[in-house]
């Protein structure tokens, strides 16, 4: 199936427009495991514009997650040789295909940390239990921006300043478990940005945290972001967090990309029946008062018999018999819009009723 | 940290004093006692001694008082003047006779236990990071191999191989003519061609052994997000693994340091009785086959303080490499 | 319509199996998987079953002397004779006596061929003390020629059958041992993991204190305290207890944990909400998912108490003649001049590796079926 993917993709033959970052084109990341192939990421396309901000939904197993360590080439070793293009240009300007990169090859290193900086999930486990921040930090100064020690403890204080840490003189010999979760997250932050980096890929970084600590999160994301003009791509399952930050939403169902738009059209005119679900489920304050709040019937299916044809079919009522469980979608445009669903077309007049 | 020092040591202190009689118990505990022995050995010369003489020594030896005043006068001479007691059998102070042995043992347990970190530690990193891979698999049949073979039959067949196969003269640590010779080049090396195989009896049993702990720890290790975190910062595989998985991993290592004192001590007793080594285990083994009690006793002893000892300095150590310990 | 819809395809039968097993049914596919696990399972109920039947499968009693049998070499089994296919059988034992060394030397003697028979009557026994029988499980049949699967020792007993006996005595005290240590252990890392506080704290500093305390000079120890003189079963007895007092710990630990993780487990929490009590919750809800793995941790106990009993013995602290058990075995072969003269004697040797590894391969497969999050 490998040469199939790769006889259909002419697309990243083209050149990336200017104000292109990163391009994502028919990525797939399987996993033969023993009781069967999981196609955790099965053809996902989309790409990030320079200082945008990408929000990427998803329920867990989506394959969100398993997207941007295909980007970062950090997957998981019994993931299969990831196929598709990856394409990135970041701010100094060379081109990096990163999908030819091998996993600890010299090339993706000087990309991670240098040009993409990451977050994680976990706060509490994502640093290292037994080194200081500042030395973590300060490593990472040290091999990309040749500094010396002293150089680079000073940058260590600036960052946790910058990412608002009390007392970052201090703080910068503290170790992680002396922290609590926000802080940890803040200097998660500061080591993934500490060299610059043209992207940052935050992968839900706020999911782990209590809802005031979210919040400042968040403003600290988006100043951040505005302060460094950098782009991020921000993973997460939660609508709300993404109306606050990003300015484009791609949402993902099973290894595909369903729907992508801005992130008004996301909100006031999703053309994707996953997405007017997932929206119906959110609770609303003064709507539908004394009703229960819709939720998608079903399951999101066992990884390993993934429906035939458009995999939200079973749970979808609008299927139609003898095409959506038969035919995968293609990708339909509207614009800046792209839905894959057979019948999107319906949904463009039609408001829905959110 | 000065604190918690002082904190574990004091609780050393109530351990120590349970473990004094504990040792005096067990050297007790088998029917008659020293004058009993004494008498018993003056008869085998062929001097008779009288049940009125006996009591009359007994009463010399105080070993008509209560246990515990008794208890009080082996544990005062030996903390106040070093004197553990005479060995009957031996015909010698205890304490000189494991002064004696003690260099050497010191000296073969730390080598053999030196090269069992320098294999156990990079081969443990290299099968875990290399999971599954053909050195994995070699080092985890021989983990396997290494735990199920005894160290006295790895002697055993290594000293047969070694004198079968390779014409050595093997068992003891000098051939008889340096025995007793003064130090010299040649004695270094014909000692040097002893040392090996006990060296790698030692070493083997030992490495097999934490090969598989180390391997453990660093799978767990691995799959821990911070491991993720040092990749996604460009740090070359060599530098996480080394700066990161590595360090925490080694942790239960360190803990485990402070067992290593007695087991120094110690020595590996049955291969060195195997391979006939001049250590203090097989003087271990004879006072206790021998009921040579106050030698036995002063060894469970001295093991156990050792134990303690060993204990509190792996607990110091685990505190200053470990920040998690130490502000706990 | 959803739920018909969603009802995953039935093209997999083998799978919905897999959905609706029982946890039992679970653990023995995964660990049927275990190639290794399952050879040494095998192994170990053979030899546990030659252990039990030991005189039967044993073809010579084993404290038979023969003077003109010592260490001879171990006999080949043939199943040709000048090109002829005669079915198994042995040749006849040629004993010369080296004119220069004087030492006697032993060759095949290829005019005598003796076929193997099965059930075949030799030296009469009592089957478990119950009646007199003389059936064995292989023997040749000549009354002067025997054979001698892994030689004889230096009074020209079987080695074979020796071995088989003392598999019976190592064995059950690998199993007793392990019995008292999981008594002593379930008891106390019970009581350690149900009240905790400075119950918990004292037996685990005793535990700690145990486990640092290197086993081998505490076990000479303890062993070297039993008088010489005492009936050689009372001591078997006695060094199993001394083996258990020092393998309880593991034991302990893996239960205490146990407990410990399993009592802060939701469902745990559940069944007390929903008001079972006490009794109800440790046998209905916490006992079956700890069996499994206190099956496993048992399991690779045994080995430990092997490896002690064979050391002890062979140091000769332990069980002494005319007990026979591996260690006892050993200590013919504790010098090198009877292992160049004759490497067969190493044998229990090879018996304790192949067991102690069998117990290991079989309790990491155990452990990995196990666990319900493994592959």
């Amino acid at each position: 199936m490998g040469s199939k993917i790769m006889t259909k993709s002419p697309v990243p033959q083209n050149p990336m427009p200017a104000e292109r970052l990163l391009e994502l084109d028919d990525v797939h990341v399987h996993f033969p495991l023993r009781e069967g192939l999981v196609k955790a990421v099965n053809g996902v396309s989309y790409h990030v514009d320079k200082g945008e901000v990408l929000g990427i939904v998803g329920e867990s197993g989506s394959g969100k997650s398993i997207t941007a360590r295909a980007i970062m080439r950090l997957l998981p070793k019994r993931a299969a040789p990831p196929t598709g293009s990856i394409r990135f240009r970041p701010r100094t300007g060379e081109d990096f295909e990163l999908s030819g990169l091998d996993r600890n090859s010299r090339a993706i290193r000087q990309v991670r940390g240098r040009h993409i900086g990451m977050i994680f999930q976990e706060p509490m486990t994502a640093l290292s239990p037994v080194h200081t921040i500042g030395t973590q930090i300060m490593r990472t100064v040290q091999l990309h921006m040749g500094l010396g020690k002293v150089a680079a403890r000073a940058r260590a204080i600036d960052l946790l300043a910058k990412v608002q840490m009390p007392r970052p003189a201090q703080m910068v010999d503290a170790y992680p478990h002396q922290l609590s979760g926000g802080m940890r997250q803040r200097a998660m932050i500061a080591l993934a940005i500490s060299c610059d980096p043209s992207l940052l890929i935050a992968d839900e970084p706020t999911t782990a945290l209590d809802v005031t600590t979210e919040a400042q999160i968040l403003e600290l994301l988006k100043s951040l972001q505005s302060e460094l003009g950098m782009a991020i791509i921000f993973i997460t399952h939660n609508f709300g967090v993404v109306a606050d930050i990003a300015d484009r939403v791609s949402v993902m169902y099973l290894g595909r990309i369903v729907e992508t738009a801005s992130v008004d059209d996301i909100f006031y005119a999703p053309k994707h029946p996953y997405t007017q679900a997932l929206l119906r489920s959110i609770p609303r304050l003064g709507v539908d008062q004394g009703r229960r709040l819709p939720t998608i019937p079903g399951m999101v299916p066992d990884p390993f018999s993934v429906p035939e044809g458009c995999a939200f079919n079973p749970r979808c009522g609008h299927a139609v018999a003898g095409l959506c469980e038969v035919r995968v979608p293609p990708e339909k445009r509207f614009g800046a819009q792209m839905s894959r669903c057979h019948i999107a077309d319906q949904f463009v007049q039609e408001p829905a009723n959110v | 940290m000065v604190a918690f020092i002082l904190r574990r040591a004091l609780l050393a202190i109530p351990t120590l004093i349970f473990i004094s009689f504990i040792s005096f118990v067990i050297i007790q505990l088998p029917p008659g006692d020293y004058v009993t022995a004494y008498v018993a050995q003056l008869r085998q010369s062929g001097e008779y001694i009288s049940a009125i003489q006996e009591a009359q020594l007994r009463e010399q030896f105080g070993l008509n008082d209560p246990m515990l005043v008794q208890y009080w006068r082996w544990i005062s001479n030996i903390v106040l003047r070093g004197e553990f007691g005479y060995s009957l059998e031996w015909n010698a102070p205890v304490s000189s006779l494991i002064w004696d042995r003690l260099g050497l043992t010191l000296a073969i347990s730390s080598v053999s236990l030196v090269i069992t970190w320098l294999i156990a530690i990079p081969v443990g990193v290299y099968s875990a990071t290399r999971q599954y891979s053909f050195f994995d698999h070699f080092f985890t049949v021989f983990g396997f191999l290494g735990k199920g073979i005894p160290d006295f039959l790895l002697a055993l067949v290594l000293m047969w191989m070694a004198f079968a196969y390779m014409n050595l003269d093997v068992g003891g640590l000098f051939s008889p003519q340096y025995q007793n010779a003064p130090w010299s080049l040649a004695k270094v090396v014909d000692l040097l061609a002893h040392l090996w195989i006990p060296l790698v009896v030692l070493a083997t049993g030992g490495a097999a052994g934490l090969i598989r702990v180390m391997r453990a720890n660093m799978l767990d290790e691995l799959g821990k997000p911070y491991v993720e975190t040092a990749y996604a910062q460009g740090l070359s595989e060599s530098k996480v693994v080394w700066n990161y998985p590595v360090r925490v991993a080694l942790n239960p290592f360190i803990s485990t340091v402070g067992w290593a004192l007695p087991a120094l001590f110690s020595g590996d007793i049955i291969t060195a009785v195997v391979l006939n080594l001049p250590t203090t285990g097989p003087l271990l083994l004879q006072a206790l086959k021998m009921q040579d009690m106050y030698l036995a006793g002063s060894f469970i002893l001295i093991l156990s303080v050792f134990t303690v000892i060993g204990t509190l300095i792996s607990d110091i150590l685990l505190a200053w490499f470990d920040p998690r310990i130490r502000y706990a | 319509m959803t739920d018909q819809a969603i009802a995953a395809p039935k093209r997999k039968d083998h799978k919905e199996d897999l959905y609706t097993a029982k946890p039992w049914q679970l653990i023995w596919r995964r660990f049927s998987k275990h190639l290794l696990a399952v050879i040494s399972m095998w192994f170990l109920v053979i030899l546990a079953l030659s252990a039990i039947f030991a005189e039967f499968v044993g073809p010579y009693d084993p404290f038979k002397v023969q003077r003109l049998r010592t260490l001879a070499p171990p006999t080949g089994i043939h199943l040709f004779h000048e090109g002829q296919f005669v079915g198994p059988f042995v040749y006849g034992l040629a004993r010369e006596r080296d004119p220069d060394t004087a030492r006697v030397t032993y060759g095949p003697d290829t005019e005598t061929v003796l076929p193997i028979h099965f059930f075949y009557s030799g030296d009469s026994y009592r089957f478990f003390g119950l009646f007199e029988t003389d059936i064995h499980l292989f023997g040749v049949d000549d009354r002067r020629e025997q054979i001698n699967l892994l030689g004889t020792d230096d009074l020209g007993r079987d080695v074979f059958s020796r071995l088989i006996h003392g598999a019976r005595v190592t064995l059950s005290a690998g199993v007793i041992g392990v019995a008292f240590a999981f008594v002593l252990g379930l008891t106390l890392g019970s009581i350690s993991g149900y009240f905790g506080g400075w119950i918990d704290g004292s037996i685990q500093r005793l535990m700690e204190f145990i486990r640092s305390i290197p086993t081998i000079p505490l076990w000479m120890g303890l062993a070297a305290a039993l008088p010489i003189a005492w009936d050689p079963l009372f001591v078997y007895v006695l060094i199993t207890l001394i083996l258990a007092l020092i393998g309880w710990t593991s034991v302990a630990r893996v239960v205490r944990g146990q407990f410990f993780a399993i009592r802060n487990e939701d469902y745990v929490m559940a069944a007390r909400l929903a008001g079972a009590s006490e009794y109800r919750i440790i046998t209905r809800h916490m006992l079956p998912s700890m069996t499994s793995y206190i099956i496993a941790a048992l399991t690779l106990a045994v080995p430990e108490m092997i490896l002690g009993e064979t050391a002890l013995s062979f140091l000769g602290l332990g069980l002494r003649p005319p007990v026979v058990s591996w260690g006892v075995l050993l200590q013919d072969a504790q010098n090198l001049r009877s292992i160049s003269l004759a490497p067969w004697l190493l044998s229990p040797g090879v018996a304790v590796v192949m067991t102690v590894l069998a117990f290991n391969f079989l309790g990491d497969g155990l452990r990995d079926a196990a666990d319900p999050y493994g592959q």
